[in-house]
């Protein structure tokens, strides 16, 4: 049912980024843009946009949290349509946790509640909205996915990635156990709690080495950063990616540079 | 019990690097975890019943004061006494005042988490009682003088060999090797204790209002010896664990079981309504409720908090939680370990030095999932770390570092502008540039060194995705 509803699909998104895709990895946003503009969509990135403010949030500091979320709403607030975002956690934090840190707040209470009906999750976005559930694309690896844990227990997007990449030719997913248990990132956790963040990770990445993967496939920059940093560190040659440059048949992955 | 929640950095890593303790751990997940899966999902409903039991507890707890008086008014007119308490110490009190009015010589106890909140079994032995758990596990860990390490599996850390060791020792007799025969051997010892005992202290799974019933729900058939054989049984429960009525119960049963340990039905579910009757032939002649407050007050007051009070006890959350799994419950500091127990021991026992335990947790969510009440478990730990990060409502509550506050007010000036933001990532690509291999750093400095004490960290990409998108559109830019 590719492009089944052509006529319909929002000619314009607004792509929210997110601070970790802008500073760490600006390919996965390049990737989004891609997919995205082969389905003819015209993708905006609002110039001025920095962080949806979780980051202090969850470490407790909402005084730093508030002005910058506030920021965030009016940033977003300036623009049109939907607000596409690769990241679940981001997401969850907008449409999920907003609620709490602008309790006592009604005016941004109010605005944060219209501006999380119009943002959507990147893989939510193309299966659910744009009714997409086969990109079209190719990849010849073997590649084993984790369920990030914001898109799987507060968002529930799992449906959504499982059958982007089950459409996607020529990849073979070996399945992982324990795939939907935490990586041990955590934010801030994975600092203040280092060790047990540690023994966290250690547990995935024995998980993601015996499926015999050369790909761990994520959708979570923060996620894909600390999985990525551990193999890296136990000399472990598994590259981590966001489902998204997989998903795109112009990233370097898919070989788009011999073509 | 006296807290130590401060020390749960210590204590986690000295877990971490037990090796049997970690295998131990593993039980958690391939057990009790998958257990519950199973019998969650073999349910009807199962997501409607967890709905009915949150509505049930949402209803209890809005109401606590009007169904606290329904259920002292129905033990009371059952036979019972009912007892207040405002804290451990005064719990105590009133527990110690019985067992010395009546020349008690012997306690037995059945599973009580409360109990263990209180101290109970020292200040009882202080006075020269025998104290006795009786739940095989509590019995183990009794021995071993240890606090539980679940609240459901308070043994589950303990080996084999250790607890064949643990019996032998106490019984004075020769070392038993299997599992049939230790449990054979700690139900000889028990079964003399349970006659010669002439009080037991009990917990209550359930308290129902309308009936002025406890329930308890065990596997080994020591609650119904304990409510049932020594001349006076007293219950502690926590204020918040009752429900209104007999159907609500059976409601509640259904998923606490289930979520316990993935049964159907446990092997005993044990209602006690009062001490024997005129008519009746055997059961307590005195039957007392403790009903305790220990600090439930202030979950109860504060709204972001209160539906900790939802909680019943079951040990889902520890059971899905890969914290608990790796530092396992003796690191929590005090009586309820994991996700649940991260909000209710510093709440009850001093926010500003349990600040670490809403700390430890990835914020995953797979005990909100678990929880049979739905309990939003990682928005209250949100909110504790708000509580004690800025210290508010209450600045005596604050616990975090100057140079953290500092941080996280550079971090807001950081994002409040989006040349800033592309300053800021400039400035971290010059100073990590002479440690830059291939795109990683081996280290970082702080506040965010702990980072690659075990993984390298990725250095800011050559171009903000911003400047990279804006070239891309006009490529003059770059230029």
């Amino acid at each position: 049912m590719d492009n089944a509803n052509a006529e319909e699909l929002p000619p314009r998104v607004n792509l929210f980024v997110t601070c970790l895709v802008d500073q760490f990895a600006p390919k996965v946003g390049m990737s989004v843009v891609n997919i995205l503009e082969a389905r003819g969509i015209e993708v905006h990135f609002p110039p001025d946009q920095t962080c949806c403010g979780q980051p202090a949030f969850n470490s407790g500091f909402r005084n730093d949290a508030r002005p910058v979320a506030s920021r965030f709403l009016d940033v977003f607030e300036a623009t049109e349509g939907p607000i596409v975002c690769p990241s679940g956690s981001c997401v969850a934090m907008v449409r999920n946790f907003y609620q709490d840190l602008f309790r006592g707040h009604p005016n941004e209470l109010a605005r944060a509640e219209r501006l999380s009906g119009r943002i959507y999750e990147f893989t939510e976005f193309i299966v659910d909205i744009l009714g997409i559930e086969d990109l079209n694309v190719r990849s010849d690896i073997d590649a084993t996915y984790h369920r990030c844990c914001h898109l799987l227990r507060e968002l529930h997007i799992d449906e959504q990635p499982t059958s982007l990449l089950e459409n996607v030719k020529g990849l073979t997913l070996k399945p992982m156990e324990r795939n939907e248990v935490c990586c041990g990132f955590g934010g801030a956790f994975s600092v203040k709690m280092s060790d047990v963040s540690t023994a966290m990770l250690n547990e995935k990445l024995d998980n993601v080495v015996a499926t015999g993967a050369s790909t761990l496939i994520a959708g979570d920059t923060g996620c894909i950063m600390h999985m990525q940093g551990g193999l890296r560190r136990r000399g472990q040659d598994v590259q981590v990616v966001h489902i998204a440059e997989l998903l795109d048949a112009e990233s370097d992955l898919n070989g788009a540079a011999m073509r | 019990m006296k807290s130590t929640t401060k020390e749960f950095r210590n204590a986690a890593s000295k877990a971490l690097a037990d090796v049997q303790l970690q295998q131990a751990h593993e039980v958690v997940y391939n057990g009790f975890h998958q257990a519950r899966l199973s019998a969650a999902g073999d349910t009807d409903d199962w997501e409607a019943q967890r709905t009915l039991g949150k509505a049930i507890k949402d209803h209890t707890i809005a109401n606590l004061d009007y169904y606290l008086d329904m259920l002292a008014t129905n033990v009371e007119k059952n036979g019972g006494n009912v007892f207040f308490a405002r804290d451990g110490e005064d719990a105590n009190a009133y527990i110690r005042g019985i067992a010395a009015k009546n020349d008690v010589s012997t306690v037995i106890k059945s599973k009580s988490m409360v109990s263990e909140e209180m101290g109970l079994n020292h200040v009882l032995e202080a006075d020269g009682i025998e104290v006795v758990e009786t739940d095989l596990g509590e019995y183990i860990v009794q021995l071993a003088g240890e606090a539980p390490y679940h609240i459901i599996a308070p043994a589950i850390h303990k080996t084999k060999d250790q607890v064949a060791d643990l019996l032998a020792e106490e019984s004075r007799s020769e070392r038993r090797e299997t599992a049939e025969e230790l449990t054979r051997q700690a139900r000889e010892m028990l079964r003399a204790v349970f006659q010669r005992a002439d009080m037991s202290v009990t917990g209550a799974n359930f308290a129902v209002a309308e009936t002025g019933s406890i329930v308890l729900v065990t596997n080994e058939g020591n609650g119904r010896m304990a409510t049932s054989m020594p001349r006076i049984h007293v219950a502690a429960m926590g204020m918040e664990k009752l429900v209104p009525s007999a159907a609500d119960l059976s409601a509640m049963l259904r998923i606490l079981i289930r979520s316990a340990t993935g049964q159907r039905i446990s092997a005993y579910v044990t209602m006690v309504n009062g001490p024997r009757a005129h008519d009746e032939e055997d059961g307590p002649e005195e039957f007392h409720l403790v009903i305790m407050n220990n600090g439930r007050d202030r979950l109860l007051r504060d709204e972001s908090l209160r539906e900790a009070l939802n909680c019943i006890r079951c040990g889902a959350c520890m059971n899905s939680c890969p914290v608990y799994r790796k530092v396992g419950g003796h690191s929590y500091g005090w009586v309820y370990p994991g996700p649940i127990g991260s909000i209710v021991s510093p709440v009850l026992t001093g926010l500003k030095d349990g600040a670490k335990l809403p700390s430890a947790s990835s914020l995953c969510g797979a005990c909100h999932e678990a929880c049979p009440v739905k309990i939003n478990i990682p928005r209250m730990l949100l909110e504790l770390r708000s509580q004690t990060a800025q210290g508010e409502p209450d600045p005596k509550q604050q616990a975090s570092r100057f140079g953290e506050r500092m941080t996280w007010k550079a971090w807001r000036q950081g994002m409040m502008s989006r040349s800033r933001f592309e300053v800021g990532s400039s400035v971290g690509k010059i100073i990590t540039a002479p440690l830059n291999k291939d795109g990683w750093l081996k280290r970082v400095p702080p506040p965010i060194s702990g980072w690659t004490d075990s993984r390298d960290f990725p250095a800011p990409a050559t171009k903000t995705f911003g400047k990279m998108f804006a070239e891309r559109n006009n490529p003059r830019i770059g230029q």
